[in-house]
Formats: structure tokens, sequence, C-alpha cells
């Protein structure tokens, strides 16, 4: 009755690998629910880090292919050559990047991951052993929209990519998922010979780039943590997908499980904006005019002493940290206000509302690097029932997430998102640039509010005026 | 429709995990407070980067005595599927980082 390995064609190594492979699967959901929580969120990034390293040594000494060998030595030390190449860029380019620009980073890293994958599938698609064309040509497809989506995503956080929004990029785009669509079921439902397949799989990867180029142009700065939250998602499946074609456990577990993490961060963020996930995708908010022939009352600006004197003279202060911060790199300063207004005993709190930046939790982020401890942030539902109570808000680059329209005007394009009260307390401070309007490009009636004073300036220079005026009360 | 029979039941393990892990992914990510959300979606993205496996078995397997289109994007499968994995854990880990540092105080 017992079976051996030999009668099963296998070797020992073989099931060490499938072993390894099981630890490492097991390892990826360890660390990534170890990284849910703030104390043991880096044990958890370790832990996966060391799944994943386990999960290459191991295929790199025992895979085997389908002739039976396993990956020879100069095989091997192209390779290690290759990992060596891409781990040294990976560590430097992760170590010097200023951590303002995290989330280009997240999304420089996601296209590497996506490009990685379509150019597997692209292989394998010729691979006459191949026997999953269309699990192939999905991860081909996946990988490439994730890979072109993420580069146009990290060249617009970048600034270097602006947005292009018109009404036929809609249209297009549909274009483009029938058209792949089509050519996909053409090249599986048709036998081809090998140069038609390969020359066809070259045009299917052309396609997709130009859609997932196509797919994130229009979307605008304030959907960009659902898009980079999605593009994720696909990385996750495209690698999943590779994980089919050869059969391993691990890629597979590995993918789905980011996939549909990937996923419901997603749809957490368009809850949080109160906006289905197609209506980021196609209808993408456009300078609206809707609402600006009413009245709009007067704007009032408010001198440093006059800001200084309020602030030091109240007993709770709520700061509601935007986008505008993170490019101001205003963290610091605004730390040092915290502490600076604690010492005359006044209470201070950030209000983190959940798509605030350019990522989902990217003021969590850039708050913690400058030392804010994370029992301060408050998130929006747990604050708002305060905000009556709060004697100064002080708006520090945020826009949209203010904005009282959501609440009242149901002619506004975000009508419906949750907001940041911050119109409720008795007063509040508006730190901007200018007059400009948020990227979602509507006007924001909190500014004409009569409890509203602005600050005008860059927000790193406001708030370091406002610590200097304060030191000297 | 006998295809798809013969496919899913060839497949069927694999099914099984991709539907189960489906729901791993929903139930570890669900209430997550939102302060980690960066780091988590980092550290899932480094994850991704399983496909660096696809990468070694491709390039372990591809004739390295003819020069051939496929060693070339084999050898960048592997580059990118690297800085994707080494990339998005460093740079978790520094995220982290800021975290931990104000326990200390």
């Amino acid at each position: 009755m017992e079976t051996t390995l030999q009668e099963l064609g296998i070797t020992a190594g073989d099931v060490i690998l499938e072993i390894s492979y099981l630890v490492s699967a097991i390892l990826f959901v360890i660390g990534l629910k170890l990284m849910s929580h703030p104390e043991s969120a880096k044990k958890g990034n370790l832990w996966a880090a060391v799944g994943m390293g386990l999960a290459m040594v191991t295929t790199l000494f025992l895979h085997r292919g389908v002739s039976g060998q396993t990956i020879s030595l100069i095989n091997g030390i192209v390779i290690v050559s290759a990992i060596i190449f891409g781990g040294i860029i990976g560590t430097v380019i992760a170590r010097r990047i200023k951590m303002t620009a995290m989330p280009q980073l997240v999304s420089f890293f996601n296209a590497t991951g996506g490009a990685a994958s379509a150019l597997v599938a692209l292989m394998e698609y010729s691979n006459p052993d191949n026997s999953s064309a269309m699990v192939t040509l999905l991860g081909l497809i996946i990988g490439a929209i994730a890979f072109s989506g993420s580069m146009i995503a990290y060249g617009k956080l970048d600034g270097k990519v602006g947005d292009i929004f018109a009404k036929w990029t809609t249209y297009f785009n549909i274009f483009m998922l029938v058209l792949i669509t089509a050519l996909t079921v053409y090249m599986l439902a048709f036998d081809h010979d090998m140069a038609t397949q390969t020359m066809l799989s070259y045009v299917l990867l052309g396609l997709a780039l130009i859609y997932g180029i196509m797919f994130v142009m229009p979307i605008g700065g304030a959907d960009m943590p659902v898009v980079i939250s999605l593009l994720n998602s696909l990385t996750g499946i495209a690698a999943a997908m590779a994980g089919f074609i050869y059969s391993n456990q691990a890629m597979i577990l590995g993918g789905i499980f980011v996939g549909s993490a990937g996923a419901i961060l997603t749809l957490l963020m368009c809850k949080a904006m109160n906006r289905s996930l197609l209506n980021v995708i196609i209808g993408a908010f456009g300078g609206g005019g809707a609402a600006a022939d009413k009245d709009q009352g007067t704007i009032k600006e408010i001198s440093l002493s006059d800001a200084s004197v309020l602030l030091s003279y109240s007993q709770k202060v709520v700061i509601v940290p935007g986008y505008g911060l993170a490019v101001a790199q205003a963290q610091y300063a605004t730390n040092d206000l915290v502490k600076l207004l604690e010492d005359k005993g006044v209470e201070v709190k950030f209000a983190i509302h959940p798509v605030a930046g350019r990522m989902p939790g990217h003021m969590n982020v850039l708050l913690a690097e400058a030392d804010v401890p994370y029992t301060k942030l408050v998130e929006m539902d747990d604050i708002n029932p305060d905000m009556p109570n709060t004697d100064v808000t002080i708006v520090v680059g945020a826009n949209d997430v203010v904005n009282p329209a959501a609440l009242d005007d149901p002619s506004s394009p975000i009508y419906g998102m949750p907001i940041i009260n911050a119109h409720e307390s008795k007063n509040i401070i508006v730190m901007k640039r200018g007059m400009g309007k948020g990227y979602a490009g509507i006007e924001n009636f909190l500014f004409f509010n009569d409890k509203t004073r602005m600050l005008f300036g860059n927000a790193k220079d406001s708030i370091q005026a406002l610590v200097n005026e304060i030191k000297q009360l | 429709m006998e295809d798809f029979l013969v496919y899913f039941y060839q497949n069927k393990e694999v099914i099984f995990i991709i539907a189960l892990s489906i729901f791993l992914g929903v139930e570890v990510i669900s209430n997550v407070p939102s302060v980690l959300h960066t780091p988590l979606m980092s550290g899932a993205n480094a994850i991704s980067g399983v496909i660096i496996i696809g990468g070694i078995i491709l390039l372990g397997h591809t004739n390295l005595n003819a020069f051939s289109l496929n060693l070339v994007l084999g050898i960048f499968a592997v580059i990118f599927g690297t800085l994707n994995v080494v990339g998005g854990f460093v740079v978790t880990d520094r995220m982290l980082d800021m975290f931990k540092k104000k326990k200390k105080k």
C-alpha cells in the first residue's frame, strides 16, 4: 500500500519545495495580519519578507523544469545577478526617497510588479508546454494595465503628468475594453500558428498598455487614493494568474490575497467618498461651475497676531490636514505648533479624513514622520461629534474634505460625501496658498462662512510664522 | 459547456484556494485602523511581488547558449520583480519605523 516518491515520479526536493511554498503562503497571511496593528506591524512586514525570501531561495535551488532539470549553475548566476541588481536599486530608491514622495514610490513599485507579471505572461504564452492560455492572457492584460496605469499614477503624483479629461476619454476607454476583450476571445477561440500567436500577444500587450494609460489619465487628484489601491489589487491578481500557469500555490494565494485586500481597501475609499467605483473610474470630477452662481459672501483674512492670540486662548483646537500640508512639507512645523499650544494648555487633535491626501492613510504617514503621536490622529466619525465644542479648527491645505456643499448642496459633484464638520466649530482658520479650487474643482462655501478667517500663503511658512508669533506672546 | 466542466474539475484545488484567499484578504483587511492603510497597502504591494517566483522559474529554464528575446525579457522580469519585492518591503519598513519611534518616548 505504501507509495514511494519514486513511484510518483518526484524527488524529496520537490516535496521540500512545496512545503516551503506552504510556509511562505502562511507567512504572507500572518505578516499582513500582524500589519493591521500598530504594535506588531513592523514584525508583520518582516515575516512577509522572510516568506518571500524563502520562496525565492527554494525555487532557485529546487525547482525542476519540464525536462526534470533543476536550475543550472549558470542560469542561477544570471538570476542571482539580476536579483542583486534589482535589490540594490530597490533598496537605494526606497531608502533615499523623501517621505513626502511616498505615494509616488508605492505607485512606482506597483508598476514594476505589474511589468514583471506582464513579461512572464508574455513569454509563457508562446511556451508550448503551457496549457492555460486563457489565464496567461488575463495575466498579460491585467499586468500590463497595472504597469502603465501605475506609471501614469506615479507621474501624476510627482507632478510630471497632468489630468486629461474630455468626454471622449470615456468612450475611448470603453472602445479599448471592447477591443481587448474581442482580441482575447479571438486568440482563444481559434488556433493560430506560432508566429501569428506571438504577434497577436504583442498587439494585446500594446492595447492593454494604452488602456492602462488612458484609464488613469482622466482621474483627478482627489480620487488618487482609490486608483492606487485599485492598481495595487490588479498587480496581485496578475501575479496570481502567473501562479496559475505554474500551478504554484504560493503565487496564487499571495496574489489573490493581495488582490482581494486591495479591492476591499478600494471599496473602503469609495465608501469614504460616498461614490461608486464605476463613478470614480468613469465620472472623473470636472470643473463643474454649477454652484458658482450662488451668493458667495465675502472672504475675510486674519492677521498672524490675531490668529496666534485666538489659538493661544482656546481650549480645544482641531487641525484638518490635507494634500497642501504634504506639498508644503509642513508636517514638522505643524508638530512645533502643536507642542507649543499644548504647553499653553490647549488640547490639540488632528481630524483625519479617509481620503485626505493622495493615498490611503497619507496624512497618518506624513504626521508620523514628524513624530506626531498617532493617538492624536482622530478619524472623521470620531471627531465630528466633538466639532461644535471645538474653539478653533485649522484647515491646512485641505479643501473638499471640509466642503459643506457635500452636506447641503444636491447639485454639487461631491454631494453625499461624508466630510469633517469644520463649519460647526466656533472659529475656523483656513491656510491656503490662494483662492484656487480643490481638486474636485468646486467652490468651497466654508471659506465664505462668517466664522472663517483665511491665512494665505505657503502652509509651512504660515505655520512657522504663527509659531514665532505665539512664542512672542 | 463540457470544456468548462473539465477545466473546473482539473483545477478544482486551485479554484478552492482562490475562493478562500478572497475571503482571507477581506477578513485580514477589514477593521484595520486608517492609520495603517498606507503601510498595509505598501506591504501588500510588496507581497504582490511573488511574481518574482515566476520570473525565477522562467529565467531558470531559459536556454542561455543562444541569445534570445526571452532571455532579455526574463532578466527584466526578475529585475522588476525584485524591485517590487525589495523596494516594497524596505519602504514599508521605513514607514513603520516612524510609528515605532514615538513608542519609545
